[in-house]
């Protein structure tokens, strides 16, 4: 790492607004050369518009941009590119039908009299590829490679085009563990080699092996920077959230009460296959108790929640909601009896996009006496009125308070929208589909909190989740699903996350004990 | 964000209201349209360009006297009624996200169905219109059926219905033709109380005997319909079933009923408003016509133009009435009649625009606000 005080690339005191919002508020970002800066903060803390700023798609209010020391103008990607600015996006811009070849040359073919020069670009991929530890297979389809090698891809792309500033926005977010380890020892052999990498992230363990120096957002502002070697993660999660905040949710112990739900022999049958997704399965949620499927994603875990929300008709089971036959209820009877249901996609189920706040705030709850009268009216000024109260008491943050369109607000606060309404319906059982997915460190210790809430007030509920870490810290007990089925009940007090790991990987089973 | 937000207070300007935004797309897709129709004119024959472009606009005022110009407007306004309501089908549907191209053959169903009670069984008006609504909501129903249960495409199935509805239309209307002619019998001398009453309005328009109730009952739908979007429990519903279907089922919602219920209205709309220009007697049905009338797809138009809301379709589907009635008054001589068909093509063309122009303005308030703000720094 180059420790003299050179900056590949410096934003000084930006400022660029939105109407309602200030998204930087006098940020300076500098990077250094041959450095990895990670620039953290929590959703819709800046990072994106900062990033969009420095790629000219916005122009900012206020500030400059240092290019070497020397002051550049980006109008727009080209510029940036021009300049030797790249960046790998969280959602990978490839084309799935052209070969990982084919997508790192797109754009900057090598031609002779009008055809392509594929040698050429092949031998310097594979000399890229060797240089960097990037292990790609050049001829392979975009669709049919794992989405390590995709991200691999887009690296290279960044490098085929001789980029020297190299941007990767939360790169990890798709990773598996193991894929991580790799992605954080390509990044430090490219920061050897001279390349500037500023990391955006929001996981401070990543940040804290990889990083030399970390930049802080916060709503917008500026905060600081430090090094990681004189700092650590608290410190790095304070300066993020602004306050103290527990990294691991704590609950007391609990005996449970009555069972709330109880599921028999339920088979749910598949969309995308001939078979079963989710196969004669059987357990019960218990009043007080954090029940966990864990699993990893696509074991039956989603059709199972579809199953028991009523999203999809099950082919076989019954389902018992305190004490009621919900086997055949409507998805509104299963709601009005006393099921809430955070689901898996919130912008695809959770909520309509497109409609204000207030009117997502009352989604499950518009038809009651409460918000539209006997003529099918609705009760606008009691909606507002009620949205008004959900905002505050649940601290739901966004531009123009209830009349906000939804899509303009922040995941974190979409998140917090949906979880406000469906915990405020009182619910005898929630179900809570990954409800920290993509949240930050400060969103997700408060989605804890409402859960151990929910349940420390008597409510049932269950927690579909793919993080070990969320399951074995807040839940009660553990189902571990495989292939559509349970094949392991487990204690979290009494089970290691590697004894879990083996039961989710199908490398151990045993009968639920039911 | 809490601490952010109220650093601005600004009032939003006027040109950022939606509602000020959509009327100034459309009155600028109107003039942009009649410029280049009048340039249409200027290639055809640039002598009398000016007075053929006057005249269009002019419509009714053509005739000197105030009586007989009055009378004229009423005849427009026959035509805007039926209009009106395939623009407030198309307008409803599009709400829950369906593209009800069928309007043209729901519009033929409720012309089929009202002319047939009316002449061939000799009922009043009253039921007339019903048997109108029911037909064309029958045919809404089948495209709704279709779409929520086999998820088959509404604008597919809603063109073959409109064939399908005017071959049928014809063979049940070919039994009370006149001999000499392949138009239906006159209401006025086969059924008079099959044509709608006027309670008095015909006085306002110099006698026009063709100004009935049927006017003002659109106008009120319209603002029915603004009203049931708006501020019930049935529009909240209709409205998040279009933006996002699964949200709509997540929230326990009826999504297939809902869709099949928006197709029924959307044909129930696009068959009164048939039966409003048939019942009026201001015109007869072709049994010879071998294409769908173009009300129902002039309708889309006039649902776009009015920005897709029920109170702007009203004066968008006036002002598309206005200038095709106004073409009739251009010389046949020099200019093909269609000229104010190709002026409304254009505007039609340039509906698709007004959400660029939308688009447009509002990044030319931001920008106007940020310069603003960057000078009071």
């Amino acid at each position: 790492m180059a420790d003299n005080n050179a900056y590949a690339i410096e934003m000084l005191n930006i400022t660029k607004r939105f109407p309602g919002i200030i998204a930087n508020d006098n940020v300076t970002i500098q990077l250094k050369k041959g450095e990895i800066h990670a620039l953290l903060g929590e959703n819709g803390a800046g990072k994106s518009t900062l990033m969009s700023v420095l790629f000219g798609l916005y122009q900012a209010e206020e500030g400059v941009i240092k290019k070497d020391g020397k002051e550049v103008k980006i109008n727009n990607p080209n510029d940036a590119n021009d300049l030797g600015i790249g960046m790998v996006h969280q959602h990978f811009k490839l084309v799935q039908c052209f070969s990982v070849l084919d997508n790192i040359i797109l754009g900057v073919e090598t031609t002779k009299n009008g055809f392509l020069q594929k040698d050429v670009a092949r031998k310097k991929i594979l000399e890229l590829s060797d240089r960097y530890g990037l292990k790609v297979d050049p001829d392979a389809k975009i669709e049919d490679i794992t989405v390590g090698m995709q991200q691999r891809t887009e690296i290279l792309k960044m490098l085929y085009r001789d980029n020297e500033i190299l941007i990767f926005d939360e790169p990890t977010a798709v990773l598996t563990p193991a894929e991580i380890d790799e992605l954080m020892q390509i990044m430090k052999n490219l920061a050897k080699e001279g390349k500037s990498i500023l990391f955006i992230s929001h996981k401070l363990a990543e940040i804290m092996s990889v990083a030399d120096r970390c930049s802080v957002l916060r709503r917008g502002k500026y905060i600081g920077t430090v090094n990681i070697s004189e700092t650590n993660q608290e410190e790095l999660s304070r300066m993020m959230i602004g306050r103290d905040v527990q990294l691991v949710a704590t609950k007391e112990d609990k005996e449970p009460g009555d069972v709330i739900l109880k599921v028999e022999n339920m088979t749910v049958p598949s969309k995308l296959h001939h078979n079963n997704a989710v196969k004669k399965v059987s357990f019960d949620v218990r009043a007080g108790e954090i029940v966990c499927i864990a699993g990893i994603d696509g074991n039956g875990q989603t059709e199972l929640v579809y199953g028991l929300s009523g999203l999809e008709n099950i082919s076989n089971g019954k389902i018992t909601l305190s004490g009621k036959d919900i086997t055949k209820a409507s998805i509104r009877e299963r709601s009005t009896s006393g099921m809430s249901h955070i689901p898996e996609d919130r912008h695809k189920h959770g909520l309509v996009m497109d409609y204000s706040l207030a009117y997502n705030l009352v989604l499950q709850r518009y038809f009651e006496p409460e918000f539209s009268s006997k003529a099918g009216f609705l009760k606008k000024s009691a909606i507002n009125s009620y949205a008004e109260k959900l905002i505050e008491q649940y601290d739901v943050r966004s531009g123009q308070g209830a009349q906000t369109i939804t899509r303009s607000m922040s995941g974190g606060n979409q998140q917090k929208a949906i979880i406000a309404r469906e915990i405020d319906k009182n619910p005898d059982l929630l179900i809570a589909v990954q409800p920290t997915r993509g949240l930050d460190v400060g969103a997700i210790e408060y989605i804890h909190k409402q859960l151990i809430a929910q349940r420390d007030a008597g409510h049932a509920v269950l927690l579909v989740s793919l993080e070990l870490e969320e399951v074995m810290s807040i839940s009660d007990r553990i189902l571990v699903m495989y292939e559509g089925e349970i094949v392991g009940e487990f204690d979290p007090k009494n089970v290691t996350p590697q004894e879990l790991g083996l039961y989710m990987a199908g490398a151990k089973r045993k009968e639920a004990a039911l | 964000m809490a601490d952010i937000k109220n650093t601005k207070t600004e009032k939003a300007s006027f040109f950022s209201k939606p509602a000020v935004q959509s009327i100034t797309a459309s009155v600028l897709c109107i003039v942009i349209g009649l410029f280049l129709g009048y340039i249409a004119l200027l290639l055809i024959n640039p002598a009398g360009a000016t007075e053929a472009i006057i005249t269009i606009i002019k419509n009714f005022f053509t005739y000197p006297s105030k009586p007989a110009a009055l009378k004229y407007f009423g005849n427009t306004l026959v035509k805007v009624a039926p209009l009106l309501m395939c623009a407030l089908s198309i307008q409803f549907c599009y709400q829950a996200g369906l593209f009800n191209i069928g309007a043209a053959g729901q519009y033929v169903a409720g012309a089929g169905a009202s002319l047939f009670c009316a002449l061939k069984l000799g009922l009043p008006w009253y039921v007339c219109l019903l048997a109108a609504l029911i037909a064309g909501g029958v045919f809404g129903t089948c495209v709704g059926l279709l779409k929520a249960f086999l998820n088959v495409n509404e604008v597919i199935s809603g063109i073959m219905l409109n064939w399908i509805g005017l071959y049928i239309v014809n063979m049940l209307l070919s039994g009370v033709k006149e001999a000499s002619s392949p138009n239906t019998l006159t209401l006025a001398s086969t059924n008079p109380s099959a044509i709608m009453p006027s309670m008095g309005l015909e006085k306002f328009f110099s006698n026009n005997k063709y100004v009935t109730i049927a006017i003002p009952l659109a106008i009120l739908v319209a603002i029915l319909i603004k009203v049931v979007l708006s501020m019930t429990v049935f529009g909240y519903e209709i409205k998040a079933t279009g933006i996002a279907k699964d949200a709509a089922k997540y929230s326990g919602m009826k999504e297939k009923r809902n869709i099949v219920l928006t197709l029924f209205i959307g044909g129930a709309l696009a068959g009164v408003g048939a039966a409003f220009l048939f019942l009026s007697g201001y015109e007869q049905w072709s049994v010879a016509q071998a294409s769908v009338p173009g009300m129902g797809f002039n309708g889309i138009a006039a649902a776009f133009l009015g920005g897709l809301d029920p109170i702007g379709t009203i004066f968008a589907s006036y002002f598309i009435q206005h200038i095709t009635s106004g073409g009739s008054y251009i010389d046949m001589n020099v200019y093909p009649s269609q000229i104010s068909d190709l002026i409304f093509a254009i505007i039609i063309y340039l509906c698709g625009f007004v959400l660029f122009f939308k688009h447009f303005m509002n990044s030319r308030i931001r920008a106007k606000k940020n310069n603003a703000e960057g000078g009071n720094k």
